[in-house]
């Protein structure tokens, strides 16, 4: 009822404008008429009637004005009016509109490209159904401090039964050798469970996916196939349902394909990027028995039952622990303290990502602030231009609000203009955009410009066009009419307080880029120690090429299936490759003897266990292990330091043999030789079987498992002696990039031409590829610093610029009187150094706090370091200098008749 | 002393509600209606009448209609709806109490308080 006549009025009042105006016209003047028809009645002559009836009535089109805004719409007929204004008052300034449009352009494009990864990352890391639902299940022993240890297939089966989940998955995977095509390839699966697709809620493209009541023990025979994989490999076949696949040697047959934009919820981009799934009840072969303490299963997934909240799952989970530690005292001694987590899967996917891009946003929205205090800047001076039109406005009737209201469409509008030129650069850019994203972020979902993203956009160009306006219009509304009108705007009160809202404009602007030039310096220095740490292993010259022996279903079918097998292979690998021109050293390792080159959590730890400190297995601290030729140790240069390195008769026939390096002699063998001391390790193929292996060897400490630290403890086994399944073949010499993969292939493939050969890259390449996250993170922040400081320089340049013009009489007299330039410029340029040092000291007070909270992003620099705070502050005011400098030689060279005639 | 009452603020639209419930009215003898409804006590700024109609008539409460006035012309009618009707009411009710209770506060004598 309302609302239709709401909506009839502001259909009256837009659509029949000219008939509501006509009609209006009529029902007054009829007013008039029969007020005089009265009146003549009374007496009156007809004329004179008349008259006194129009006294009567009053203005009437005062009354009309009022009637017209007592229909409904008058706010959007002041907008349509406001909107049309604006447009002609920007046309005729051009060069200051393109400036300001060209200012947001920049930083709302850049602050929504940087909100579009975040949408796709942070905000929606999950791209499945009921994402709130999933969890990592992951195991601790903190009582030997022991964190995510992986779970072993009975823990499954209780925590799956509890009650407390829908479905687990414990997953496993790595590479399997794909052949059968016209190479061998190596390609990225997982194995999982049966429950796995039903789990994360995802239909296939095409086909089934796994069936999860199949309770096969072992692999089920069926494979599931990414949709690059389908792709690449299989032309888009679509008859690839059914297709066997034979894969390390079994064959299996194909079910479904995954759609396209499909990625799995895991910690590293490999695993992200599988391109096929393989399931098995993991207790089968090639499986070990599945015993209570066998955790051979690196990570779990689970779902809470619907409607369970994370809190209440958790310690109902705590009261199973505490039952089955009651149950099997043998499995869980109360040293290791056994318990089970649970995080939410977005933390475990995100992982430390979340920090950089909330650091990298922060930083771009700091940016678009300073954007917004420029362009406040410039329209305060325009303010001054425009202060006759504005106070004869006012003295004509136009109310305060109602100007505040008019600038404020105006700022809007440019704002507005901005953000539409910020989205067509963005769009334009998309893909250098999607570039520049380092591949280690978690990108399950696309990053794309999505209606989220322009919704964001078109927020942010209001809310800056609100926050750069709001000051300029307050100030217009509260204009001294009579004072301007007086003085036509020159040494009015207005413009001195305008001066000051300008000084504190360019203060934030100072102190906002202040903070972000030393979040920036404090990455650069963190990086840049990264860069020059000192590595322990030398990189230069060296290259790694990948292979990858099968692992069958079935022991008994498996060529490399003992070490005594699998030797006369790496013997031949080596004594081949040398023969490559250009090679001078060659070592085989597993793919955990690669420096930095880890894809997977948990793969290459061990449980701790000494002869001289001899302790169960689950209360034993884990280390790093790694397998590697004799040869490794001299081709990376890392220094033996104590004992024997490995030799060619370390094989299967000789004891069992470990070298350690320092860091981990130092931290368990703090007082006595390690070497001699035997440790308890697990045979090949079969982690429940453990043997003592004797400490032949300390060599040094190397990054190889973290640039950022060194001292993490590692041990090696001799690649003889062991039967590793994942190959990284070292070279050294002066190598040809390019050909050096291929001879590589030929050779490997002439001993066995089922294995496939991959991932040739130099370890420099590897070295740079590990930092790409801190070097990203420092890219960007630097990049916006650097846009801020140019900003916070053009504003102090434009408020010094407006001081001396606004005081160039003042100026003109003192000249006029004698004084010199020199000290005129001294003048300036202590009003314009004051701002800058004001600016700084507020910023270093905000960087204190900010870099304590980006300490965790930090490598080897204190958040509060000196030589960064100290060093940023110099450059602030180092720039300032030149940038009040030049307004204040101008200064100088005022001519003082000019000035004076000019007033 | 005049015998005409200052139209206190708000009332206005009270009274166009009451004069036009009579029955549908064009402006002018809305006007007329509400001198004659109050003794001639009550007299409204003759322009000022029409904003207040025109409020009236976006807020819902009345409706309008051509029809022919008495001098046999085209004029606008105003007529009560029924959403205008209850607010009448309300506002009836409202007025009553607030003057009621203003009299008795007004009619207290020394020592009652």
């Amino acid at each position: 009822m309302n609302l239709i006549s709401y909506l009839r009025s502001l259909g009256a009042r837009f659509l029949h404008r000219s008939r509501t105006e006509k009609e209006l016209e009529e029902e007054l003047s009829q007013h008039i008429q029969l007020r005089s028809k009265e009146l003549e009645r009374c007496g009156f002559a007809p004329a004179e009637a008349e008259r006194q009836a129009r006294i009567e009535f009053g203005s009437s089109e005062r009354f009309k004005a009022e009637c017209r805004e007592a229909m409904a719409g008058t706010f959007l007929d002041t907008l349509l009016q406001d909107l049309r204004f604006t447009v002609r008052i920007l046309a005729k300034s051009p060069g200051f509109t393109a400036v300001i449009i060209l200012t947001m352009a920049v930083a709302i494009g850049a602050t929504t490209a940087i909100f579009s990864v975040v949408d796709a990352t942070l905000l929606h890391p999950l791209p499945y159904p009921n994402a709130g639902q999933l969890v990592q299940v992951v195991d601790d022993l903190p009582g030997v401090g022991a964190k995510d240890v992986g779970i072993s297939i009975p823990e499954w089966k209780d925590i799956e039964g509890s009650g407390i989940f829908e479905y687990v998955a414990p997953i496993g995977g790595g590479d399997v050798n794909l052949t059968g095509l016209s190479q061998p390839t190596r390609i990225a699966f997982l194995n999982v469970p049966t429950n796995y697709f039903a789990l994360l809620g995802i239909k296939p493209a095409l086909g089934r996916t796994f069936d999860p009541q199949d309770k096969t023990p072992g692999f089920t025979l069926e494979v599931v196939i990414s949709d690059r994989l389908w792709k690449e490999a299989f032309g888009s076949d679509p008859q690839i349902l059914g297709k066997k696949l034979r894969l390390d040697n079994d064959l299996y047959h194909v079910i479904g394909v995954m759609p396209p934009g499909f990625h799995d919820p895991l910690r590293t981009i490999q695993q992200r990027n599988t391109q096929l799934w393989a399931a098995s009840g993991f207790a089968a072969p090639p499986a070990p028995p599945p015993l209570r303490s066998s955790r051979f299963i690196p990570e779990a997934i689970g779902r809470l039952k619907s409607g369970l909240s994370l809190p209440a799952a958790q310690s109902r989970l705590d009261a199973l622990v505490v039952a089955l530690r009651k149950q099997f005292p043998a499995d869980y001694p109360m040293e290791s303290n056994w318990t089970v987590r649970l995080i939410p899967l977005k933390e475990s996917v995100l992982g430390n990502s979340r920090e950089s891009l909330i650091l990298i946003f922060a930083a771009v929205g700091l940016v678009l602030l300073i954007g917004c205090a420029n362009v406040a800047n410039l329209l305060l001076a325009r303010a001054s231009a425009r202060t006759r039109e504005m106070a004869i406005r006012r003295a004509l009737g136009g109310s305060a609000t109602r100007l505040v209201q008019q600038l404020l469409t105006e700022s809007i509008v440019l704002s507005l203009l901005g953000g539409v030129l910020g989205l067509a650069f963005l769009y334009c850019a998309e893909g250098l955009l999607l570039r520049l994203v380092p591949e280690s972020l978690p990108q399950l979902n696309t990053v794309s410009v999505n209606w989220s993203v322009l919704l964001f956009a078109l927020f942010l160009s209001v809310m800056s066009g609100v926050i750069f306006g709001v000051v300029p219009a307050l100030q217009a509304g509260r204009a001294d009419v009579g004072g301007v009108l007086k003085f036509e705007g020159r040494n009015s009160t207005g413009s001195r307080g305008q001066a000051r809202t300008r000084r504190l404009l360019v203060i934030s602007e100072f102190a906002l880029a202040l903070v972000l030039m030393i979040a920036a310096g404090l990455l650069l220095r963190s990086f840049w120690d990264l860069l020059n740490v000192r590595l322990g292993f030398n990189p230069n010259k060296t290259m790694v090429v990948r292979t990858w022996l099968p692992v069958p279903n079935d022991p008994s079918t498996d060529i490399y299936g003992s070490p005594a097998k699998e030797a006369p292979l790496l013997r031949e690998i080596l004594r081949r490759v040398k023969t490559l021109s250009g090679v001078e050293e060659a070592a085989v390792g597993n793919l955990a003897a690669i420096p930095l080159g880890h894809t997977r959590p948990n793969l290459n730890v061990f449980a701790l266990i000494q002869e001289s400190h001899e302790i169960a297995r689950d209360q034993a601290p884990i280390v790093n292990g790694s397998t590697v030729t004799p040869e490794y140790f001299h081709l990376l240069q890392i220094p033996l330091l104590r004992g024997r390195s490995f030799t060619d008769s370390d094989d299967d026939k000789a004891p069992s043999v470990v070298m350690i390096n320092e860091a981990m002699a130092k931290k368990y063998w703090p007082n006595t030789d390690p070497i001699g001391d035997r440790l308890k390790l697990p045979i090949p193929g079969n982690p429940s079987s453990l043997v003592w292996n004797t400490i032949v060897g300390v060599v040094a400490d190397a990054r190889t498992e973290s640039l950022a630290d060194i001292s993490t403890s590692q041990f090696y086994f001799c690649a003889y002696q062991r039967r590793p399944r994942d190959l990284a073949i070292f070279l050294r010499g002066r190598l040809d990039t390019v050909v050096i993969p291929s001879r590589v292939r030929e050779h490997v493939q002439s001993i066995d031409r089922e294995l496939p050969v991959f991932g040739a890259e130099t370890l420099d390449d590897a070295l740079s590829r590990s930092l790409i996250q801190p070097r990203f993170s420092m890219e960007l922040v630097g990049l916006f610093a650097f846009t801020a400081l140019l900003l916070a320089v053009i504003g102090i340049y434009g408020v010094i610029s407006y001081i001396v013009s606004e005081r160039r009489h003042e100026i003109g007299i003192r000249l006029a009187l004698g004084a010199e330039g020199k000290n005129i410029l001294r003048m300036v340029l202590r009003q314009g150094l004051q701002v800058a040092f004001a600016g700084a000291i507020i910023g270093l007070a905000g960087a204190f706090i900010v870099s304590k909270l980006m300490a965790h992003l930090l490598y080897d620099v204190h958040p509060n370091d000196a030589i960064t705070f100290f060093s940023v502050a110099v450059l602030f005011i180092g720039v300032a200098l030149p940038a009040c400098y030049f307004p204040a030689l101008r200064a100088t060279k005022v001519d003082p008749m000019i000035a004076l005639r000019d007033s | 002393m005049s015998e005409e009452a200052e139209l206190l603020p708000g009332t206005l639209d009270l009274l166009i509600l009451k004069a036009v419930s009579l029955g549908p009215l064009h402006g002018y003898a809305v006007l007329a209606r509400i001198e004659q409804i109050s003794g001639q006590r009550l007299f409204v700024e003759q322009g000022a009448l029409y904003p207040a109609l025109f409020r009236l008539v976006r807020q819902g409460l009345l409706k309008t209609e051509w029809g022919k006035s008495e001098n046999n012309r085209r004029a606008k009618f105003y007529e009560l709806t029924a959403k205008g009707g209850r607010r009448l009411r309300q506002e009836t009710e409202g007025w009553k109490r607030l003057a009621s209770a203003i009299g008795s506060a007004l009619a207290a004598r020394p020592g009652e308080a």
